[in-house]
């Protein structure tokens, strides 16, 4: 059953693979911005490197969250999950799962590609990317809980980021702060720690709020 | 068996429907009718374990369905009029996914072969988005076909389905009966089924 979901979701996704470039490009273009508008020089670029790596990648998740369970909504798709003989847990664990495969990764992959511009040695790319792919399920997972909370509201789109953003906060700051330390030479291993527990954490709670919320929107 | 004990149903400040009572026996139908916006559909959606009752219990073989949880839905099917066909998947693929998402595995040739006998025999491979609104109304009750559970809930499943498809629901809808199963079938439309126990029920407005 667990297995449907992500396929059924993955699947989806590849048939409208253009809304998923769009987030991917978001993110490009957002990064970019940046040394664009700003005097070349390698010192302020790299200092503001992690902020904004890590910034436009919480942006660009935010685009994706919408479509995390609106289209299963409206089309009575999430009514039948809702009935399904397995925990509401593990379909909501799928459906982020996947989400997180189609919308996030792509992002981590990429996100070396765009850091080059500004100017980050090998090392700390390299840390930008672990601490893109710890702390993006964490985006994944703690958005569920905002996009079923607002589920079938009116202008649910800006509610989200008003209800989801602050909840970023912790990973932003451990995120770019790991980043941030491998800049400046220090061990950049305290803060993936942390946003390590802060996946456990998440893996642990935001399914469960994430159902409970779903439940009540459907109600 | 289904009990439904002194079931009432509040939606914002109006009451649709109080003190309801009645019971399903295996083998047995229940046809619910009533104008537009009498409450069917809440009624459905209550029974399925969707939404909350005001007041009163639904039973399933005698225990409350709240304190079964997970284990009911794996008795019960529940096809709403908005029927979650997708449209980017093919017709095949429909079907799997949503019995698969019921608990009920179908292989390919299965799935084909139920298409088939729901008339959608040469669509099975093309995107959902090409079927018509019967066509996909189809697709959706050949879940039908598939499961095997005890207590099928359909709402409003007969729209925009022509005279063939309708002998075609009313012909699951007879098997099911036969097994020894339940259904509770919310529609206008005359039921032409030979079913051992019928009971109509008409919600006021």
């Amino acid at each position: 059953m667990f297995r449907w979901v992500v396929w059924r979701d993955l699947m989806l996704a590849w048939r409208r693979r253009a809304d998923v470039l769009a987030t991917l490009f978001f993110f490009v273009i957002v990064v970019s911005l940046f040394p664009l508008s700003m005097e070349p020089e390698t010192r302020t670029l790299r200092t503001i490197a992690p902020g904004v790596v890590w910034v436009a990648a919480l942006l660009a998740s935010m685009l994706s969250l919408g479509r995390l369970f609106a289209n299963d909504y409206t089309d009575g798709t999430l009514e039948q999950m809702l009935l399904t003989p397995q925990p509401l847990y593990l379909i909501v664990l799928g459906k982020v799962l996947a989400q997180w495969v189609v919308s996030e990764i792509p992002l981590v992959l990429i996100a070396p590609v765009v850091g080059v511009q500004f100017g980050l040695s090998q090392t700390t790319l390299i840390v930008l990317t672990i601490s893109l792919l710890i702390g993006t399920p964490v985006l994944s997972l703690i958005g569920a809980i905002g996009a079923g909370l607002t589920l079938g509201l009116r202008g649910s789109g800006v509610l989200v980021s008003l209800l989801v953003l602050p909840l970023y906060i912790p990973v932003l700051i451990f995120g770019a702060g790991a980043v941030q330390s491998s800049i400046t030479g220090e061990n950049p291993l305290p803060h993936l720690e942390l946003q390590g527990a802060a996946l456990v954490l998440t893996l642990v709670f935001a399914p469960w709020a994430t159902s409970a919320a779903l439940r009540i929107s459907l109600e | 068996m289904l009990e439904v004990e002194n079931l009432s149903c509040v939606r914002g400040d109006r009451r649709l429907f109080s003190s309801l009572n009645f019971s399903v026996q295996p083998g047995g139908l229940l046809q619910l009718t009533g104008p537009n916006g009498s409450g069917k559909t809440s009624l459905l959606r209550i029974i399925c374990g969707l939404a909350p009752a005001a007041d009163g219990e639904v039973r399933w073989q005698g225990a409350s369905i709240r304190s079964l949880g997970e284990e009911y839905f794996t008795q019960v099917t529940y096809i709403g009029h908005r029927h979650g066909v997708k449209d980017e998947l093919t017709a095949i693929e429909n079907l799997r996914v949503s019995s698969g998402l019921g608990g009920t595995d179908v292989s390919e040739p299965e799935a084909a072969n139920i298409l088939r006998k729901m008339g959608l025999g040469g669509r099975e491979h093309l995107p959902a988005l090409f079927l018509s609104e019967g066509q996909r109304r189809r697709l959706a009750l050949s879940r039908l076909g598939v499961c095997s559970k005890a207590l099928w809930l359909l709402d409003e499943v007969l729209t925009s389905l022509d005279k063939a498809a309708v002998a075609l629901v009313s012909s699951l809808i007879e098997e099911q009966l036969d097994k020894g199963g339940m259904a509770i079938v919310a529609t206008h439309q005359d039921l032409n089924v030979s079913a051992s126990s019928f009971q109509r029920i008409e919600l006021a407005p």
